[in-house]
């Protein structure tokens, strides 16, 4: 279980980062959101994986640190909202700079990065 | 008053979301008056604290009472009570500035205003690492909407720069929380350098790993190199009351680095003590070269000045990497400096580009001033200041921080890099002074208002903060060296703080 689950983490940040990494705002923010998936997760493993042990006392044998999981459920409402403010953010970006690219303007080899950095015309 | 320590989140908090609510928030002028009354309340309970934490010592407020370290402890002593004063009273002095008008370019101006100085003061009281996460989320997200405050293309481009960045760092905040709670099972600080001295082996790489990620997000945030290049662009772009409530946010990273790196992975930490000093020691000298370069490069004021926080922040690093109580105790004072200093100068930069017509705040040949006499004393205090030259406060924090290096290696570092970046600033500045002051065309830009008077106030509060911190140097500096001692003594700092805590 654990190696599928660090399997799991390891995956979803690298394909995070690649995407954060890319010109496009999109592609961006999917990235951003595959990333705090990935810490969310990480997060919630910080407690140790247990099986059949509750966060309750009293409702199992064993018991699991319920910390981890109120520190995901921060995070995920703290994800949730900024990942809400850079899709709107992005948008903005779109209508006032003309291009959804994060730099604002678009790179001047059109033709050879328009299919790399992900983005359709 | 046994509330009094969490009086500095409270009152913004309460005021921001007054401010959100119909009879308020229609009518500008009552969204004005709260504001600064909100601010004002604010400097009054931030200065009534520092002044109990300096008399009883340490306020411990556990928050619904439960205490640490299973709870979330709010920490005001000396360091972060002396922080939280200086930010209520540059949100007192920026808020005073930004009624003149400067808050009219889109909604909810002083609402947000008030939940970024929640955030900035939270990150600075707050004694447990997760809550420290939850108050830099605060203060971003308040600080995203204020940055595309009043639009335009600029602030859009630079916003999706910071926004993006500052989302990745949260990311690696949390990475870096998850694998230091795992190792260490508490998120307390105080209870953290009591346990990571006892870590040993894989676990303690493994701590290291999370710490040092700690450093990155720190470090991003203080605009320490290589995560310096949001910086220039942000504050430049910003509208004059935002930028100058943001000459606090890079102190809000110094202030984590010292706390997580001279308390909790200080000497006292086994394996893992001073981990961050080497990094620290490359990357704060070549944070004060790369503004340094910066402010050579500047083509307006706005530009420089953010190059200039961007030198103050390389200095204030440098001093986290020699690590000893007189460093620290000269980061606190210097800290208190470049934030009004810069602010002040944020300030005046709006002031003076709205005199000059198209021209604004570059370099060049344009129009003279309304009111030369008071804004060429106002720039040459603030320039005088923030180089570093006496009889004010910058030359004071300066010398510090030169006094402060201990060996002949540290000097050597040390020494030319700060004196160079003040000389770049010295010769930028007054290059700077000369075009905007003397060479012009000699009439006055015929759309040319003159600064209306709370502009003034808050500007003048601002700049006459520099002669004040000379004037009562010996006492802030005593006060800075007790509070700095405080925080290198794990006894105080750590043990001090848990009741329960057995040496």
């Amino acid at each position: 279980m654990e190696g599928i689950y660090a399997f799991c983490v390891g995956l979803l940040t690298a394909c995070g980062i690649f995407l954060a990494l890319r010109g496009r705002t999109f592609s961006v923010v999917i990235g951003l959101t595959l990333l705090s998936y990935a810490v969310n997760l990480f997060l919630f493993a910080s407690g140790r994986l247990k099986i059949d042990a509750a966060a309750v006392l009293g409702q199992s044998e064993q018991y699991s640190d319920p910390l981890p999981q109120a520190l995901v459920l921060t995070a995920i409402v703290i994800g949730f909202a900024m990942t809400a403010f850079v899709v709107i953010l992005a948008m903005r970006a779109r209508a006032d700079l003309g291009n959804d690219h994060v730099d604002g303007v678009l790179p001047t080899n059109e033709t050879d990065t328009s299919h790399r950095s992900g983005g359709s015309h | 008053m046994q509330h009094l320590s969490i009086f500095p989140i409270l009152i913004p908090l309460l005021f921001g979301a007054i401010m959100l609510l119909p009879p308020i928030s229609r009518d500008l002028t009552s969204q004005r008056i709260s504001a600064v009354t909100g601010t004002l309340l604010l400097l009054i309970s931030s200065a009534v604290l520092l002044f109990k934490v300096d008399h009883e010592g340490v306020q411990l407020y556990a928050l619904g009472g439960w205490q640490a370290p299973f709870g979330i402890a709010l920490v005001a002593d000396r360091m972060s009570t002396l922080l939280v004063s200086v930010s209520s009273f540059l949100a007192f002095a920026v808020m005073l500035f930004a009624i003149a008008g400067r808050d009219k370019g889109g909604a909810y101006f002083h609402p947000l205003f008030m939940f970024q100085i929640m955030g900035i003061n939270g990150a600075f009281l707050t004694g447990d690492i997760f809550n420290l996460f939850v108050f830099f989320e605060v203060l971003l997200i308040a600080s995203y909407a204020l940055l595309v405050h009043s639009g335009g293309k600029q602030k859009t481009q630079a916003a999706l720069h910071y926004v993006i960045l500052n989302l990745v760092g949260s990311s690696l905040f949390l990475f870096g929380l998850g694998i230091l709670y795992g190792t260490l099972g508490t998120l307390n600080m105080a209870d953290m350098a009591i346990k990571v001295g006892q870590l040993e082996g894989e676990t303690a790489t493994l701590a290291k790993t999370g710490a040092l990620l700690l450093l990155v997000v720190f470090g991003l945030k203080a605009a320490m190199l290589p995560m310096h290049f949001w910086l220039p662009k942000t504050y430049s772009s910003a509208s004059a009351p935002v930028a100058a409530l943001f000459a606090i946010m890079t102190k809000v990273g110094i202030y984590s680095i010292f706390r997580v790196f001279t308390l909790i992975f200080g000497d006292e930490a086994g394996e893992l003590a001073n981990i961050a000093t080497p990094w620290l020691w490359a990357l704060a000298l070549l944070t004060i070269t790369i503004g340094t370069v910066g402010v050579f490069a500047s083509p307006s004021l706005k530009v420089l000045s953010a190059n200039l926080v961007m030198v103050s922040s390389g200095s204030l690093l440098a001093c986290a990497a020699i690590g000893s109580e007189v460093a620290t105790s000269a980061a606190l004072y210097y800290m208190v400096h470049s934030t009004l200093a810069s602010a002040g100068l944020f300030l005046l930069a709006d002031l003076l580009a709205r005199q000059r017509g198209k021209a604004e705040d570059r370099f060049v040949r344009s129009r003279a001033f309304l009111q030369p006499r008071l804004l060429g004393f106002g720039f040459a205090i603030s320039a005088l200041s923030l180089i570093g030259m006496p009889p004010l406060s910058g030359f004071v924090g300066k010398v510090m921080m030169l006094q402060a290096t201990q060996t002949t290696v540290q000097t050597m570092w040390v020494w030319p890099l700060i004196l160079i970046g003040s000389l770049a600033a010295l010769i930028t500045l007054s290059r700077a002074g000369t075009t905007l002051f003397w060479r012009h065309s000699g009439s006055v830009a015929p759309e040319a208002e003159p600064a209306k008077a709370t502009e003034i106030a808050g500007i003048a509060l601002l700049l006459l903060a520099s002669p004040v911190l000379v004037l009562f140097g010996g006492e802030i500096s005593a006060f800075t060296l007790q509070a700095a001692a405080n925080v290198h003594d794990i006894l105080f700092s750590a043990y001090g703080l848990l009741p329960g805590a057995i040496q």
